[in-house]
Parts: C-alpha cells; sequence; structure tokens
C-alpha cells in the first residue's frame, strides 16, 4: 500500500501550461477520481507522473520517495484509453503481459505468473496464446490492467479505460477495478470525464480546470454539495440531471 | 477522444496576417539552412575526391610544375576555410570559377547552357500537368467507391508499367522509332519547334503516368471524406460537389507531388539531353564529370540544387494559400 | 501471415510479377554460368551484324552476339542494384529509427537533416556522390545507396512516430522496457511490411538509376558491363544495329517491372488501400411496392421496412434489417443503441446518404409526403436541402477545412433558395448569430479550424437551418464534445424546436442524452428496432430485456455503490454474423428455444412496441458470484 503524492506539479510545453501548480494526493489503498473536460491537463498529470511527459516543476513521490522515471523498477504503471493501441498486434497476449514483469524470472516462473494475473482479471489463461485481434474492446482492457499489475506497482494510473467501451461492456471492467482495490490493497488515480463512473468507483474526487485542481475531496461530498462554480456547472451538465422541457 | 471546449481564437479580419508572417519567416529560414548546405556539400564535394583534382584534370603526363602552378593559381594551396570563404564571396560576385579543361569562365558556360535546359524541363513540366490533372480527376470520377474495380485496375497498372519505364529508356526507343526507322521528328538538338516534341515526351510522360495516378486516389479518397457527405447533405447538384468540394482538396493534395516531380524533371533532363543530343547543362555535366572538369561540375550541382530548392519553396506557399490549415502545421 | 503474402500471387497482376521476378533472379544466378563463353567470343570477322540467324540480337564491334551479353549482364546489373538498396536500407533505417534512440534534441536535428537531403532528387545526389567516390562501378553502387537512403530515411522516420506513438510503445516505456529493445521488438517488427514492399520497389528504381548512370558512361566501366553500359555502347550505333540498344533497353525495363510490380502487388495485398475484398451488391432496381396505407397529415417522416445492404467480404451485409417508425411535426425521437446495432446506417439510410456501394430498401420512405425512394430530381433536392437538416458526428471533419464557414452555409441558399451571393452570405451570418456564436460577420469569414468544436456544431445546425427545416436528424451530435458544451448544443436543439416545431431525430449510444431530450425512444439491436416506447418509461415500465440491460448497466449519479454494476456477458452482434432468431437470445437471461428460432416482431399499441418473446416478463436476479471468466 503506498500513498501517491503531487506536489504543486507543473508541466510545460513550449508556451503553453497543460498544468498549472497541482497538488493531490492518492492515499494509500484507496481510489481517486480525477475528472476534467478536455484541455484540464488530467492526463498531462498522469503522463508526468509515469514520466511520458516532462516535469517542469513540482515534486511527484510514491511514499516520499520520487517516483523513478527511468530503470526497470516501476512502481507507479499506467492503462491507457484506446482498447485497440495499447496492445501491439504482433505479440500474443502472454508476451505483453510478461514484458512487463521485472527481470530476473525464469520462462516458466513467468508463464506461471502470466497464468494467475489472467486469472486475477477473469480471463481464461489458455488465452495467453492468442493475438490482440481475437479479442474484444473489454477484454483488452482486461489484458491492459494484467499487464499494468505485472509490473508489480504500487499504484495505478487508469486513464480514461472504459471511454472507449461499449455501454454494456464498461461495467464488468468498472466492477474490476473495485475489485482490484478491494483484494490488493492497490491504490488508483481514476481519470474520467464521465462524473458517474467516477463516483462508482472512486472514494476521493479531484475536479481539474485548465491545468489546475479546483476542487477536491471525499466523492461523496463533492458529487452531492460541491462548492466550487465548475463543479457545479459539470454536474449540471449531466444529461438527464436536469428536468425535460 | 472529446474536443477541447476552451475558446477559440479570438476572430480578426478573414486571413489573419501573424500567421503568414510566422509561415514566411519559418520557410525562409529552412530555404536559407537548406542553400547553404548545397553551397557547402558543393564545396566540400571536390575537396573529398581522393587525389589531387588538378592532376587528375590535367592528366599523369603533365609536368608536376605545371601541376604546381595550376594548384597556386586556383587557390588550392590556401588553408581550407580560406577557400571556403574565397568560395562564398565568388558566389556572391557571380564568379564561379574557371574551367579545367576550356579555360572559360564557368560562369559564361553556366549562362549559354542553362536556358535550354530550363525551357525543356519547364515544357515538360507544363504538358505533365496539363495531361496529368484531368485525367486523374476522370479516372476518380470513374472508379469512385462502388464502381469501375476493372477501370482501377487497368489503369493503377498502366500507369505503373509507364512510370517505370526510365525516361531514357523512352527516349532512345523513340529515337528508334521516330529517328531510325520512321524519319518524322528531329532526334539531336533543338534547332526547330519539331526537335522539342520527342524529349519533352520523354521527360514528361513518366512523372505524368505517377502524377495521374495520385490525383486518382486522392480524389477517390476526397469522396469519402465526411465534409463531401456534408456538401451531399445540403443536397447541392454533383456539379458543385465535385468542382466546388471534392476537386480543390485532392488537387491540394496533389500539388505536394507537383513540387517533387518538377524535381525530378530537372533531374531527368541530365538523362534526357544526353538522349537527344540537347544543348543543355545536362550533357555538360557528364562530359565534365567524364574530364574531370570539377568547376564545371560543382557549378552545374550548384544550380540544379538552387533549382530544385526554389520549386521546393514555391510549391509550399502556393500550398499555403490554398491550405490554410498548414499555415499553421508545424513541420 | 503466409496467408496474405499468398494472396499477392492469386491476382492476375500479382502472378505475373512473381514470374517475372522468379525468371529475373534465376537468369542472375545461372546466366554466366550457362553462357559467359558464348557472350565473350570475339569474332571480328561478324562485326555489327543485324539481328539474324545465330546472333537474334545481332553483335556489336567486336562481333560478339548481343543477346548473350545481354542474358549474362543480368548478373551485375541486379547484383549492383540489389548491392545499391542494402546500402539504401541500411542507412535509411539508422538514419530513420536513430531519433527514437537518441532522444528528442538530437533525433530532430536529424530529421530536419533528412528533410533537407530528400528535397533533392535522387539522381543529382546519385552524380554528386559519383564525383566524390569515382566513375565506376564501386563508386557507382556507393552513389546510388546513398542516393536513395533520405527517402527510405525520411519513410522510416514516418513509419516509426507512427508507431511510437501507439499506446503499447507508451506502455512498454512505462514499464521501463529499454529503448533499444522497445525498438527491436515493437517498432520494427510493426512496420517491416511497408519497409519492405518499399524496399523493393527501391531495388526496382536502384537498377533503374544504375542503368541510367552506366549509360551516360559513369558507371560500369569496360571490360565489365551491365545493361547501362550495354545500352551506351549501343546508342552509340543505333543507326546500324537498333537491337543493340534496345535488347539491353528491354532487359532494363523487364527487369525494373518485375521489381515494382511485385512490390506494388505485395503492397496492395498487404495495405488497406482499397479495403477488404468486396463483393458488390449487385441487382436491379427492386419494383417499387406501395404502401397504400393513408400518412396522417402531421406526420414529417415515415419510414416502413427499412432494410440497407452492403458489400462485404464475404457477402451482402445487412445492418439494417426491417425498421419501420414515424416520425410527428414538432416530436423528438431518439435512437439508441450501441456498436453494430445500425443506428448510424439508419439515419443515412432515411437521408438517402448511403453510399453508391450499398443499398436501401423500403416499403415506405417518405419526407413531408414526399416519396424518397424515387430517382432524384431538382424539386426533391430543393426540398430535402430546405426542409432536412443534417448534423453529424465529428465537427473537425464535416467542414470543408478549405472553404470558410460563411459560404459553406451560403451555399445552401445559392443553390436552393436563388439568393443572390451577397442576400445568402447575409442569411449565414444571420443564421450564425441564431445559433449564439458571438461575432457572428467576423466569424463567418474564418475557416473551420479557426472554430472550437462545439462552436462548429453550432455552426453545422446553422447550416441546417438555411432553409426552414421540418427535421433536424443529429447522428451522435455531440459525442466528441465536451458534456459542458454538449449541455450547450442540445439547449440550442430544443430552443430551435420550441421556436419552430421543428421535429429532431437523435442518434446516439448515450442512453441519458437520449432520455433527457427525447419525447420518445427507439432502441436498436442488431439491425432492428427491439423496443419503441415515451421517454419517460425507459427507466421503470420498459419491457425488452436487452433495454432494461441497457438501462441497469449505465451507472448514473445514483447508482447502489454498494452493488456490482449490472453487465450484460458476450459482445455485441456483428452485423455480417447475425444469428437466425431473435439476435439478443445470446446475451438473454430469458432465452428459450422459441427465441433462438424464430424472430420476434415489433408489436403493441400506438405509444410502446416491444419485439420480444418474452416481453415485460421479470429478470432473473443477479448473482453474487464472480463475473464470467471470458474466453477470446
Amino acid at each position: 500500500m503506498s500513498e501517491l503524492l503531487f506536489e504543486d506539479v507543473t508541466v510545460r510545453y513550449g508556451r503553453t501550461t497543460a498544468v498549472d501548480g497541482v497538488s493531490l494526493a492518492v492515499p494509500a489503498g484507496e481510489i481517486v477520481g480525477l475528472v476534467g473536460e478536455s484541455g484540464s491537463g488530467k492526463s498531462t498529470l498522469a503522463k508526468a507522473a509515469v514520466g511520458l511527459a516532462p516535469l517542469t516543476a513540482g515534486r511527484i513521490s510514491l511514499d516520499g520517495v520520487p517516483v523513478p522515471t527511468r530503470g526497470r523498477h516501476r512502481p507507479l504503471q499506467m492503462v491507457f484509453q484506446d482498447p485497440y493501441s495499447s496492445l501491439d498486434p504482433r505479440m500474443t497476449i502472454g508476451e505483453s503481459v510478461a514484458e512487463a514483469m521485472p527481470p530476473g524470472r525464469s520462462r516458466a516462473a513467468r508463464r506461471t505468473e502470466v497464468e494467475r494475473l489472467l486469472d486475477l482479471v477473469h480471463l481464461d489463461p489458455a488465452s495467453a496464446a492468442a493475438l490482440p485481434s481475437r479479442l474484444s474492446g473489454g477484454q483488452r482492457q482486461r489484458v491492459a490492467l494484467a499487464r499494468a499489475l505485472a509490473a508489480d506497482p504500487r499504484v495505478v494510473i487508469a486513464d480514461e479505460i472504459t471511454s472507449a467501451l461499449d455501454v454494456s461492456i464498461q461495467g464488468a471492467v468498472l466492477n474490476l477495478v473495485r475489485e482490484l482495490r478491494r483484494e490488493l490493497g492497490l491504490s488508483i488515480l481514476f481519470i474520467s470525464h464521465n462524473l458517474a463512473v467516477v463516483r462508482y468507483v472512486a472514494s476521493h474526487v479531484a475536479v481539474m480546470h485548465r491545468g489546475r485542481v479546483v476542487e477536491h475531496g471525499p466523492a461523496a461530498r463533492v458529487l452531492a454539495e460541491p462548492s466550487h462554480e465548475y463543479t457545479r456547472e459539470l454536474l449540471a451538465a449531466i444529461p438527464g440531471r436536469r428536468s425535460r422541457s | 477522444m472529446t474536443v477541447s471546449s476552451t475558446v477559440a481564437p479570438p476572430a480578426r479580419n478573414g486571413v489573419r496576417t501573424r500567421p503568414w508572417v510566422r509561415f514566411g519567416a519559418r520557410r525562409l529560414g529552412r530555404l536559407l539552412v537548406s542553400l547553404w548546405v548545397l553551397v557547402t556539400a558543393s564545396f566540400a564535394m571536390i575537396h573529398l575526391i581522393p587525389g589531387d583534382p588538378v592532376r587528375g584534370a590535367l592528366g599523369p603526363t603533365a609536368p608536376a610544375e605545371l601541376v604546381a602552378a595550376r594548384r597556386q593559381a586556383l587557390g588550392l594551396n590556401d588553408p581550407i576555410v580560406t577557400q571556403y570563404l574565397h568560395y562564398l564571396k565568388g558566389l556572391f560576385t557571380g564568379d564561379l570559377g574557371t574551367s579545367l579543361s576550356s579555360r572559360l569562365p564557368v560562369a559564361d558556360v553556366i549562362a549559354q547552357r542553362l536556358p535550354a535546359t530550363l525551357t525543356l524541363a519547364v515544357l515538360a513540366f507544363v504538358a505533365s500537368v496539363i495531361v496529368a490533372i484531368p485525367l486523374g480527376v476522370a479516372m476518380g470520377v470513374l472508379t469512385r467507391r462502388g464502381h469501375g474495380r476493372r477501370t482501377e485496375l487497368t489503369f493503377t497498372t498502366t500507369s505503373i508499367v509507364v512510370a517505370t519505364i526510365p525516361d531514357f529508356l523512352i527516349g532512345v526507343a523513340l529515337v528508334y522509332v521516330f529517328g531510325v526507322r520512321l524519319g518524322w521528328l528531329p532526334v539531336a538538338g533543338n534547332d526547330t519547334a519539331a526537335a522539342y516534341v520527342l524529349p519533352v515526351f520523354s521527360l514528361a510522360i513518366g512523372p505524368a503516368a505517377i502524377l495521374a495516378r495520385i490525383v486518382r486516389v486522392e480524389l477517390v479518397g476526397v469522396l469519402q471524406a465526411d465534409f463531401v457527405r456534408t456538401a451531399r447533405a445540403k443536397r447541392l447538384p454533383a456539379r458543385t460537389v465535385y468542382l466546388g468540394h471534392a476537386l480543390p482538396n485532392a488537387v491540394t493534395a496533389a500539388l505536394t507531388l507537383c513540387g517533387l516531380l518538377l524535381s525530378a524533371m530537372v533531374a531527368g533532363t541530365v538523362l534526357v539531353e544526353n538522349v537527344f543530343a540537347w544543348p543543355g547543362l545536362g550533357s555538360t555535366i557528364v562530359q565534365s564529370i567524364l574530364n574531370k572538369d570539377y568547376p564545371v561540375v560543382q557549378a552545374i550541382v550548384l544550380v540544379y540544387g538552387i533549382g530544385v530548392l526554389v520549386v521546393n519553396t514555391v510549391v509550399d506557399v502556393v500550398l499555403a494559400r490554398l491550405d490554410p490549415r498548414s499555415l499553421i502545421r508545424e513541420d | 501471415m503466409n496467408r496474405r503474402w499468398s494472396r499477392v500471387v492469386r491476382t492476375p497482376l500479382g502472378l505475373t510479377a512473381t514470374v517475372l521476378m522468379a525468371v529475373v533472379l534465376a537468369l542472375a544466378v545461372l546466366g554466366p554460368l550457362l553462357w559467359d563463353a558464348g557472350a565473350e567470343a570475339v569474332d571480328t570477322d561478324n562485326i555489327m551484324a543485324q539481328p539474324a540467324g545465330a546472333h537474334l540480337a545481332g553483335t556489336d564491334s567486336l562481333g560478339r552476339d548481343i543477346l548473350l551479353r545481354v542474358l549474362v549482364a543480368t548478373r551485375l546489373s541486379i547484383g549492383l542494384a540489389l548491392l545499391a538498396v542494402v546500402i539504401t536500407v541500411v542507412a535509411g533505417l539508422l538514419l530513420g529509427s536513430a531519433p527514437l534512440l537518441v532522444g528528442r534534441r538530437f533525433g530532430r536535428l536529424l530529421s530536419a537533416a533528412v528533410n533537407v537531403a530528400v528535397a533533392f532528387p535522387g539522381l543529382l545526389l546519385a552524380l554528386f556522390f559519383a564525383v566524390v567516390f569515382g566513375v565506376g562501378a564501386t563508386g557507382a553502387v556507393m552513389a546510388i545507396g546513398l542516393a536513395g537512403a533520405p527517402a527510405f530515411a525520411r519513410l522510416t522516420q514516418t513509419l516509426v512516430a507512427g508507431v511510437a506513438a501507439r499506446d503499447y510503445v507508451s506502455a512498454a516505456r512505462v514499464a521501463g522496457v529499454g529503448r533499444a529493445r522497445i525498438l527491436f521488438r515493437h517498432v520494427l517488427p510493426n512496420i517491416a511490411e511497408p519497409l519492405v514492399v518499399n524496399a523493393t520497389i527501391g531495388a526496382g528504381t536502384a537498377l533503374l538509376s544504375f542503368a541510367g548512370l552506366s549509360f551516360l558512361g559513369l558507371g560500369v566501366q569496360s571490360p565489365s558491363y551491365d545493361w547501362g553500359r550495354l545500352l551506351y555502347d549501343g546508342i552509340g550505333v543505333i543507326y546500324v544495329n537498333a537491337a543493340a540498344a534496345l535488347a539491353p533497353g528491354a532487359a532494363v525495363l523487364l527487369a525494373g517491372l518485375a521489381f515494382n510490380l511485385f512490390g506494388e502487388s505485395v503492397a496492395k495485398a498487404l495495405g488497406v488501400s482499397t479495403g477488404p475484398r468486396v463483393v458488390r451488391v449487385g441487382g436491379a432496381e427492386p419494383p417499387v411496392v406501395e404502401d397504400t396505407r393513408a400518412t396522417p397529415s402531421d406526420v414529417v417522416l415515415d419510414v416502413r421496412d427499412l432494410e440497407v445492404v452492403v458489400p462485404g467480404q464475404h457477402g451482402p451485409v445487412r445492418p439494417v434489417r426491417g425498421v419501420s417508425f414515424a416520425v410527428r411535426r414538432g416530436e423528438a425521437v431518439g435512437i439508441v443503441g450501441e456498436s453494430g446495432s445500425g443506428k448510424s446506417l439508419t439515419a443515412l439510410a432515411v437521408t438517402r446518404l448511403v453510399g453508391d456501394d450499398g443499398r436501401v430498401d423500403a416499403t415506405r420512405l417518405e419526407l413531408l409526403g414526399h416519396d424518397l425512394r424515387a430517382p432524384d430530381t431538382a424539386v426533391r433536392q430543393r426540398l430535402l436541402g430546405t426542409s432536412l437538416a443534417m448534423v453529424f458526428q465529428d465537427p473537425m471533419t464535416s467542414f470543408n477545412p478549405g472553404r470558410r464557414i460563411g459560404g459553406q452555409l451560403a451555399e445552401v441558399a445559392t443553390h436552393h433558395q436563388g439568393m443572390r451571393r451577397r442576400a445568402a452570405l447575409a442569411r449565414a451570418v444571420d443564421r450564425l448569430a441564431a445559433v449564439r456564436i458571438p461575432d457572428a460577420a467576423t466569424r463567418a469569414r474564418q475557416y473551420p479550424h479557426e472554430f472550437s468544436g462545439g462552436m462548429r456544431q453550432r455552426a453545422m445546425i446553422g447550416m441546417g437551418l438555411m432553409g426552414s427545416p421540418a427535421l433536424i436528424v443529429a447522428d451522435e451530435p455531440t459525442t466528441a464534445l465536451d458534456v459542458t458544451v454538449q449541455q450547450q448544443v442540445l439547449d440550442l436543439l430544443a430552443s430551435i424546436r420550441a421556436a419552430d416545431d421543428v421535429a429532431l431525430m437523435l442518434i446516439s449510444h448515450d442512453v441519458a442524452v437520449v432520455g433527457e431530450v427525447c419525447d420518445r425512444v427507439l432502441v436498436m439491436y442488431a439491425g432492428r428496432i427491439v423496443e419503441d416506447l415515451p421517454a419517460a418509461d425507459l427507466a421503470g415500465s420498459a419491457r425488452h430485456p436487452y433495454t432494461r440491460a441497457l438501462i441497469d448497466a449505465v451507472p448514473d449519479m445514483t447508482t447502489d455503490l454498494t452493488e456490482p454494476l449490472a453487465t450484460i456477458p458476450g459482445r455485441p452482434v456483428d452485423p455480417a454474423d447475425v444469428p437466425p432468431g431473435c439476435a439478443y437470445a445470446a446475451r438473454c437471461p430469458l432465452a428459450d428455444d422459441r427465441c433462438r428460432a424464430l424472430d420476434p416482431e415489433l408489436t403493441g399499441d400506438a405509444t410502446h412496441r416491444v419485439a420480444c418473446w418474452h416481453a415485460g416478463e421479470p429478470l432473473p436476479a443477479r448473482h453474487e458470484t464472480d463475473e464470467l471468466v471470458e474466453s477470446p
């Protein structure tokens, strides 16, 4: 169990500031939802944490130690949005998952571990020999989760992982996210633009707008009694919340 | 993926000036850098050659004192930086050196031979475009989605075959047919208007085939685009959909290729001129390479290079005028 | 993989090319072994002979048989070309993939250098290198090899950049996989196919370039000879013996064609340029079956038994299989469904926008009483252009990027309403203001890329308002927009409806949106309408198991947090593979044998129709056990 801490993080690309002085904590064993619209900087913040975006200023640390962005040991992993881009089409599922494992295991040990991970995400272990083209979007997202778990992370960042999935399938992935937190004690930063989905999985919520966190707190409080104007605007915009004319 | 909801750029008059200025600056910068690379490369070319260029030009039997004297006269004993600066200065003043074999100023040689090459290249380009674009458009309309699969196959295969035949081979074949066998058209020199026919054809046919093929592919692609669907949804007459919406966008894409083609044509003149004994830079450069007359070679490479760069820049500017998005696109 | 390569040989073009390649390669290997002696045999009594008898292509200035020399020259010509291509590919690969290894700064420098070099045509670069490396075969190989490198590097760069942007590369980086391993394990295998194809075509180009250089006298030198050298010798005597030039010329041509055609066939077989092998939807126009039931006069759109057939990989596919509904004046009808439900095609079909390769059939398809199945007429086009407004999903690509917004709106008025350009533009500005675009007059003179996504959608709606539409058909109009922007666009649609009694047909996968905006909802599954009910009844009184499962599966702000989310096992149906009977049976907890055998009809009263044998029956309680383990 580990706490992920963002301290006054700023990410700048040339003249644009994507993330502006964001401070955020993902407490150990909790799921924190990060909501915002496009341009809010939520994805950029995630990328900065795993080393895919440059950190212009501030600190991102895991239990006080800065998150390593180089080298083989990476306690912070990420699952991406597009299920059709997240798996190498030429590698089997098993190979994709095994690639993320820390080095030093024998072949047999890796194979056993792959099967264990696939089982954890409720996929048939026999699918380790299959190519991604045989899997549906929802199944691919489970593989992506298994791969993230293969690296033995302490925190996982889920970046819009259900946004590209059909409605009837996304529930399974969300249930899985809750289950992983429950059974593994995983801390998760769950990014989404969908407030209802965030409400379902997260215990804490942070709202980002134009690179800044405008509100954060327990999910129940923020989503029921928002104190910031923008949060109120977001909540009001959810379809079905307003009475029909 | 959601589209940004942040405020769009503030409204000002139609084609704003700031993007043009930035674009112009970037393009000019790139042109200058490329020019500098070209000039330096053409300078370095001679100095990369193993052995002594003067000795090579004068031959192995020339007396050593003559070689030494010529070297001194050409400044080849100076430190390389001095030679480079001298070279640059010469370029600005129009002094391109002296031919090692004919002792004439290279600038004169260029001035004498350049017009023939230029007319050949320009005529071939114009002929190519005039034939290829309407043909490509017609093919595009005929082979749009759900139509003309056999036509597409025939056309694509024909254009690949035609494009594969090198221009000099076409030239040789034409020389044989029209010169040796039929004797209808002249096959050497550029004295009469008729003498232009075969060289222009040889040079233009391959690029025309490639261009027609690309225009067809682009048009078929554009016809599938969302904005063409919008135009159809507005129930505009088919003529307007094609001419007002599809064609301009397809041609814009083909335009980038035009620049490439013109550059390739400039190179093609080297071969075609040699087939048809055309009095241009192409025949001169080959002779000069064989004679090891390096100042001439250097100058002609420079002229070709500048031609190519200028063409590319013009294409970029025209493209920017037609497709406003390319103004802001960082390349 | 092998299956796809064998597809190459199956087309006539691919077969020809493969055979040619095989012949050329065989000659290269065997030629000198068989005919070297004959090609070198000097016969001074028989110089410059015309083609005859023993010498099918005549003899050269030393009496040597030209045809044999051409055949023997195959090895050197092909060999040198392949050598040059190897240099091109290696240099190009190194330059192209280096940016991935060396990091951003240096990589950008390399890209810029390559871009500068690419501007120069290959032959010029070849001449440049030929001067440096000297005249002769070695110099020519280096020259042609390096001359082709910038273009290959640029291609590699583009391909590498494409793959490097994929999430699986990002995932590998996040997992700590080293740069080199990413390059070899992920990037190169995924770009290998286009690279190999281009290398093959590059071999053809190298061959032709070599012929060119030798032809100029700058390539292979005597006493060695390749085709280009033979051409060089031949053109000098073309008036005496044309075959001396034509024979090597033909050889160059055939070999070059072999490489290029082979490369192109492979590209076609492996690539995605023209899509899968489609079986054309043929057949004459079916007879127009009249539906003689009278249409009430307030019906704007009347659709009966709509069917859409499109070509597919293994035969015709029916993504829409019998859809019937009507939209009344001022009414908002929503069509909701997941991928494969056919909802978007339904919208395209009723608005006559299905492409040429698809076929639309219906027993009735009327807009404001006009039969849309009849052939196009000017009157019909004007009707559709002014009474029907379309809003599509992707605001970024739905406008012509090269023309100003105002002009694109004005087009509707100049073509359908007889307005002159100035009046049309004025109306366009007025409509832009009506859809709440600030500073409309200036905005009208801007290009689409200067608008934000939400503004573009509003401009689309404004374009539909140029006439006086009786119906707005909106296909996923807000899917690509942020939720706050979505609300603005939906509000706008609502106000337009209220002001002019305009009907709305809203297609979406988002049940919540449809539920909020529409009066009535049509739920589609696998090309059929499975339920037609008032929007107010969605939450409580839906009767089809799919509708209810869909409602349950979508989390909202009141979902019970202590229960797992409802899911629907299995996947949505692939339109190419629709099972007999009810298409939903495979995923339905109530399905029995009758469901799997017979497809239920859409039945019910004027307000609520369902297509289900078990409509309204209570669903079994959800299991508390683990989710089903899924297999691919």
